[in-house]
């Protein structure tokens, strides 16, 4: 079978789950093979393996975590000309995009990026104009690289060999271009990342205040959840602008979203409108949330939120 | 500091988009057509760092024929002049093709930093800083919240998931800006006056020596094969709240087993 190349998005070698599912679709492509790269990556290579990687290519070399992008593209690059995979899939989210960009270039590949599906035939499933059109599309010339969206496919494990290759990279001197000075974490830990959690709660401009994001946040945790934003709320300055959800924010597509106060503007849809299930809360009986809503609930969320958040925990007891 | 800023024309995301059943391709004539918007923080802070630091700031714009309103809005806000790409046989083009084309002209241009937007309305892709960077094989600074140039140097806030990173690289540099960095102005009376006046220099395929076997939807390295329009989401099941709001919700969440 055909070797399918995977980009592991990873923390010091703990892999996200969007790796996983990743690996889960390669499966049903080819043959899977990890690619780990920077800091802690042999320390995937066992994770990987769970998830079916026959293969795991891993390079720890320092220009990795130094340097912005370029030298990650450089490796799977490499690694393309090197074992010509049948396709190449990565994350879909901002560095994993830009990755596949760079490799496009580097490889002469055709490349599509933000599918949630891929078909053997390496037909790969778009939403866009925020979900109102679904298009299938192909590439045409060389080696395809894929980006795929978190929770795209259910993660499942199937023990693969795990072979582990190291990579010896060579970096050009544009790859080494972009200097990573700093990385600062603003975000308050404990919370799954909005990009891929399962459940999403999301606060608009009737949460009133950023104080009164507490309760927005406590019904996050009480569902293990992440926190988003529509932008008036992001604007305002309540909440953190990585939060927001939509057109010009981040992308959701998680089973359950919960928007609190959020009227449902097309731009707000657009981010969000994918989710398998969607709670609304809003005092507005007209507010358009309700048009997708699979269960609305009109009334003051003050009063509504908290109560969610007690039922909810005294449940999960 | 000379600058180039890239600026798109997109539809207007509360007009309906479609594709149009013949190629494929975006329906860009019958709808309303607009500046993408985060292209206007990318032409704020080039003209803030003109403000400070003095150069030219030139718009770029690959499109059709009627994007030149949205290239005069650029110029109204106050950059100096302006290239329209624009032929019938770009058309088409994806985003690799895009950036080939667009890597093509910014070779004939002389600038410090070439800004973007981070991401269009229409396409969602979010890439075409890194294709420029890969194509020009000039650093790439990315998702920026913050940019602060020098001679010879530039420093960005690049935002990520959880926080931010510091990146910097000399000049010339590919930058693309994400929303939170500035307050776009409006164009004065004055900006719209002047912007008719401005240089506007338009290219064809030919005069930007572009090879025509590598642009245009024929040569697409990626393409369309079908689409269907998605019938929009069904409502579910709206409730009042009588004082047992909470206990609603938390059923329906149980009923679906997410509790
Ligand atoms: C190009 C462009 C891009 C955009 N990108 C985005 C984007 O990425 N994300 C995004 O979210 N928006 C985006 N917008 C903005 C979007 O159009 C809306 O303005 C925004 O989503 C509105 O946010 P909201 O729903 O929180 O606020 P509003 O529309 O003001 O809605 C607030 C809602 O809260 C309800 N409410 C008030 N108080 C209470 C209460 N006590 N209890 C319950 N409900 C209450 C109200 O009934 C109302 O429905 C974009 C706009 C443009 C033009």
């Amino acid at each position: 079978m055909a070797e399918v190349l995977v980009l592991v998005d990873h923390v010091d070698g703990a892999p996200k789950k969007v790796s996983y599912e990743l690996l889960t679709l390669a499966r049903t492509l080819g043959e899977p093979s990890a690619v780990v790269l920077g800091k802690g990556a042999s320390a995937a290579a066992e994770k990987v393996a769970a998830y079916g990687a026959q293969k795991v290519y891993v390079c720890e070399a320092e220009e990795l975590d130094s340097f912005l992008v370029a030298p990650k593209a450089a490796v799977l690059a490499q690694l393309v000309t090197e074992k010509s995979p049948l396709a190449v899939l990565v994350p879909a989210n901002a560095e994993g995009k830009e990755v596949a960009a760079r490799v496009a270039v580097k490889t002469g590949g055709g490349l599509l990026t933000d599918a949630v599906g891929i078909t053997s035939d390496l037909t790969a499933e778009q939403p866009i104009f925020g979900g109102s059109v679904v298009v299938k599309s192909k590439v045409q010339t060389g080696v395809p690289v894929i980006a795929v969206r978190a929770n795209s496919t259910a993660p499942s494990e199937a023990p693969g060999a795990g072979t582990v290759e190291q990579v010896t990279p060579t970096f050009s001197d544009a790859d080494k271009a972009a200097k990573v000075a700093d990385r600062v974490v603003e975000a308050k830990g404990g919370r799954p990342d909005l990009g891929e959690a399962s459940i999403v709660v999301s606060g608009g401009r009737g949460v009133g205040s950023p104080e009164n994001f507490a309760i927005i946040e406590a019904l996050a945790d009480s569902l293990g959840a992440a926190v988003g934003a529509s932008r008036a709320a992001t604007d305002a300055g309540w909440y953190p602008h990585q939060n927001q959800v939509g057109q010009t924010g981040r992308t959701v597509s998680p089973q359950l979203y919960i928007a609190a106060g959020i009227s449902g503007a097309i731009q707000h849809r657009a981010g969000m409108q994918t989710s398998k299930t969607i709670v609304a809360i809003n005092k507005d009986p007209e507010a358009p949330i309700f048009e997708l809503a699979d269960f609305g609930l009109v009334g003051d969320l003050n009063t509504v939120v908290p109560a969610l958040t007690e039922e909810i925990t005294k449940r999960k007891g | 500091m000379n600058i180039v800023v890239l600026v798109k024309q997109v539809p207007d995301t509360w007009a309906e988009r479609k594709l149009n059943e013949s190629d494929k391709t975006l329906d860009r004539a019958s709808v309303d057509v607009v500046m993408n918007e985060i292209d206007e923080y990318a032409v704020e802070e080039a003209l803030r760092i003109k403000e400070a630091q003095g150069g030219e700031v030139t718009i770029l714009t690959m499109g059709p024929e009627r994007a030149v309103e949205t290239i005069r809005k650029a110029l109204s806000m106050g950059a100096d002049k302006a290239v329209h790409l624009t032929d019938e046989a770009l058309k088409g083009s994806d985003a690799v093709q895009t950036s080939y084309a667009l890597a093509k002209v910014l070779e004939t241009l002389e600038y410090d930093l070439v800004i973007a937007g981070s991401e269009a309305t229409d396409s969602r892709m979010a890439i075409m800083g890194a294709l420029l960077s890969e194509r020009l094989g000039q650093p790439q600074l990315t998702g920026a919240r913050k940019v602060t140039a020098e001679a010879g140097s530039v420093t960005i806030e690049r935002q990520t998931d959880d926080g931010y990173a510091v990146v910097q690289a000399s000049t010339p540099a590919i930058i693309s800006v994400v929303e939170k960095i500035n307050e776009p102005r409006y164009p004065s009376f004055k900006g719209i006056m002047a912007a008719k006046s401005k240089p506007l220099t338009t290219l064809s395929v030919a005069d930007a020596g572009l090879d025509a076997g590598q642009v245009g939807l024929a040569a697409a390295p990626s393409q369309v094969v079908e689409f269907s329009n998605k019938p929009p989401r069904q409502a579910g099941q709206v409730v009042k709240d009588e004082g047992d709001g909470g206990t609603k919700i938390a059923e329906f969440l149980a009923s679906q087993k997410f509790v």
